[in-house]
């Protein structure tokens, strides 16, 4: 047991910083704080940066492009991404389905999609929520039945809908759970499929939430016609790979990094905001609720570390994953909480001027634009990935066998 | 003890209850959400002449209906319910109880207007840099010229008139030297800049360059009691707004728990979720016991620590019963489409109006628990 860094790990840690430093699209900044929405071409200016540098997938084997960090590196690089404020890398191709790629997919499959998913080339979406199956997942009703095509190779057409498909609007690819044995019991009868997005047959339709963002969509897919071989793994056996990406999406979900950051941030607001003649962090109650979450976040902190030793050393996520998720979303939902209250009463405007032409002035200190709409959209994160109530069945069932 | 409504009050809160059941549905309030003018018009003008609800805390001097607070109470959780956007409160509640506060000729002169609908009050009490604390004003009234900054007035753009506190003496944060005004919205050197809140009402920054005041303007000098007592008086009534809210909340989940269909059974049937809506259920009730309690006492000794009791307790409910809807709902709870996201809304903005739980236990701490 130690927790210090090595020197190598201190060298790291520096080439990193500088890299950030000469070569992060300083644009991105300004248009962070100018609170200015995120578009694809932004995700992608940082994304093809790493790309170029060999540095976009540190969790990938290095046979695939990964960059053969270990897990105290992969932490430090974390830490520096989200201390620089870097934008967030998309995670369906690169945390997502990558994976599942190089650990079930054909070698045809391999050398198709995981070069486009490490350039950017290829921008992913996911395909597994529907309206009638949320939290119970495996009940899908997303029909995929195979046929043999005029050319004599084999197809499925598939129907169905999908929803909160999260950047759908902009995607190349998703990956899909579809039924192709409504017979089998129903974790069962389950495929995975890569779906070319622009194959006629499927409609995309936004959803707008709270916030007034545009981030997740409707899928619907009428008698899409998908190649046999864009399957990954057997057919019916898609929930062994569904339940490894999900695992593999609930540690990412930690947040650690980026929550980290934000605890900085609040401190800073509450600095420099005035509460009765003294700044709102000497505020005992303000100031108690900042220490109890830096408290609760050195605990998820080390929990993730103990994990991430225990992956390196060949586990892989498991059940345990799901605290991480638990823990790291409440955590960023307290983060969203403390923002808005620091805003006092700036976190009830909307940011959008009743008058024409005169879109985006300011009101109040900047470190209140947008709270309220933020803390709205957090609200996602106890329910995405399998919501947390969710996540406390899979512990009580898998780690404590109840 | 007696917590029952008289016949008269029963009969407000149905009327009501029942006009805005039959005219105020989502959708319309979406669509007035939507036209971006943060209320309508035509709406005011119903609830003064179709429903008469104007008048309800007013003397019937002034053509009130002779009630007070507790009719306040009634309206403003019926407003709740149906997440109104009207400047009820700011008008009526806080306009109004000025005006009571003070009585005389302005009174006479100003309160048939509120209750006929075309007055309109906006409160312009809170200041940039003062967070919750009403003594914190810089806004200066010298040599009868008012200048200044007031932020997030809600409901200004829509005002004829706004209540203004400004320092007339003292330092920034003493409690001496604040008197509270009641002038023009439009009088000279009154500029405004606009915006929507995160509910759809709307809101002005408001600022005030060498603005002409005459004494007859002035309601009260050395006001800040005063200014406490009206600010106790709308806390309490945004406490019953969100007893509404957390109501129809509730029982939107409830609903929706016994209807959505998972693992072949409605979520209701999971015990984890049956506690979830029994511990939202108690925070309610209690809600709206603390804002009952709160009421009756506000014209005791204890006011100001009652209500502050209540408002923290309302704050802490508002935010359970928020989050735990949405929770409960899942995704479908976060967007725009269903009635549920924008009653979370409402309540959470409710959590921090006229001060944060913290500020109401600090309070409440203050005025009680000398150590």
């Amino acid at each position: 047991m130690d927790l210090n860094f090595s020197a190598a790990d201190v060298a790291f840690r520096e080439e990193v910083h500088a890299f950030i430093r000469d070569h992060y699209p300083a644009y991105l900044h300004d248009k962070i704080d100018e609170g200015e929405e995120m578009e694809k071409q932004d995700f992608l200016a940082w994304h093809k940066v790493l790309h170029q540098k060999g540095w976009i997938a540190p969790a990938w084997p290095v046979e695939y492009g990964g960059t053969g960090w270990t897990a105290t590196q992969r932490y430090i690089w974390s830490e520096e991404t989200a201390r620089a404020d870097c934008v967030r890398l998309m995670p369906f191709g690169l945390s997502m389905v990558g994976p599942v790629i190089y650990t079930f997919g054909t070698p045809e499959q391999k050398a198709k999609f995981l070069p486009r998913i490490l350039s950017g080339e290829d921008w992913w979406c996911q395909g597994y929520s529907e309206p009638g199956s949320g939290s119970d997942l495996a009940s899908l009703r997303t029909r995929a039945e195979r046929f043999t095509g005029d050319d004599g190779k084999e197809y499925y057409r598939v129907n169905g809908q999908k929803t909160w498909t999260t950047m759908a609007q902009h995607a190349d690819w998703g990956f899909f759970l579809v039924r192709t044995d409504p017979t089998a019991k129903m974790q069962e009868g389950i495929s995975f499929l890569l779906i070319d997005m622009k194959t006629p047959g499927i409609t995309v339709r936004p959803i707008i939430t709270l916030g007034g963002e545009h981030e997740v969509n409707e899928v619907w897919l009428e008698d899409v016609i998908v190649p046999v071989e864009n399957r990954v793994f057997h057919e019916n056996k898609g929930w062994t790979c569904a339940k490894f990406l999900l695992a593999h999406e609930r540690t990412g979900i930690a947040g650690v990094a980026a929550s980290k950051r934000n605890v900085e941030r609040i401190k800073d607001v509450a600095r420099n905001t005035a509460d009765g003649g003294e700044s709102l962090l000497a505020n005992p109650f303000f100031k108690r609720k900042v220490a109890e979450l830096e408290v609760d976040l050195a605990a998820l902190e080390y929990t993730e570390l103990r994990t991430l030793a225990g992956e390196s050393a060949g586990k892989g996520p498991g059940p345990e994953s799901s605290l991480l998720k638990i823990k790291g979303t409440e955590i960023q939902q307290r983060l969203t909480e403390l923002a808005l209250e620091a805003a006092g009463v700036y976190g009830a405007p909307y940011f959008r001027s009743m008058g024409e032409g005169d879109n985006s002035f300011a009101v109040g200190p900047d470190s209140a634009r947008r709270v309220a709409p933020v803390y709205f959209n957090m609200r996602k994160t106890s329910i995405y990935g399998g919501s947390n109530e969710i996540q406390r069945n899979i512990i009580a069932k898998m780690v404590l066998g109840l | 003890m007696d917590f029952n409504f008289t016949e008269e009050q029963t009969m407000l809160r149905d009327s009501l209850s029942r006009y805005l059941a039959n005219t105020y549905d989502f959708d319309t309030r979406q669509k007035t959400v939507r036209e971006g003018k943060g209320w309508n018009p035509a709406v005011w003008t119903a609830f003064a002449e179709e429903l008469g609800i104007l008048c309800a805390p007013f003397s019937e001097a002034h053509g009130g209906l002779g009630g007070g607070a507790v009719e306040n109470m009634v309206v403003m959780e019926e407003l709740g319910r149906a997440i109104v956007l009207e400047p009820y409160l700011s008008t009526v509640v806080i306009g109004g109880g000025a005006l009571k506060a003070v009585g005389g000729a302005i009174a006479d002169d100003l309160i048939p207007g509120i209750i006929a609908g075309h007055v309109r009050i906006a409160f312009a009490a809170y200041e940039p840099q003062g967070r919750f604390h009403l003594n914190d004003v810089t806004t200066t009234l010298k040599g009868g010229q008012l200048n200044g900054h007031k932020a997030v007035v809600e409901h200004a753009s829509n005002a004829t008139h706004l209540l203004v506190t400004a320092r007339t003496g003292g330092a920034q944060r003493d409690t001496g030297g604040i008197a509270l005004l009641l002038i023009p919205a439009d009088a000279a050197g009154i500029t405004r800049r606009d915006y929507l809140t995160v509910h759809g009402t709307s809101a002005s920054e408001v600022y005030f360059e060498n603005v002409a005041v005459g004494d007859a303007h002035v309601l009260a000098a050395d006001a800040l009691p005063l200014v406490e007592r009206i600010v106790d008086e709308a806390t309490v009534a945004l406490c019953a707004e969100a007893c509404g809210v957390l109501k129809v909340l509730h029982a939107q989940t409830l609903d929706y728990a016994k209807q959505r269909k998972q693992f072949g059974k409605a979520i209701g049937d999971f015990q984890v979720i049956q506690h979830r809506l029994v511990d939202m259920f108690m925070e309610v009730e209690q809600a709206v016991s603390m804002t009952m309690m709160a009421t009756l006492k506000l014209d005791s000794d204890e006011r100001a620590a009652a209500v502050s009791m209540a408002k923290a307790k309302v704050g802490k409910a508002a935010k359970f019963v928020g989050q735990n809807a949405v929770q409960i709902h899942g995704g479908i709870g976060i967007t725009q489409e269903l009635a549920v996201g924008h009653y979370f809304k409402r309540a959470t903005l409710i959590e921090n109006q006229f001060g944060s739980v913290d500020f109401h236990l600090s309070r409440y701490e203050n005025l009680t628990l000398a150590a």
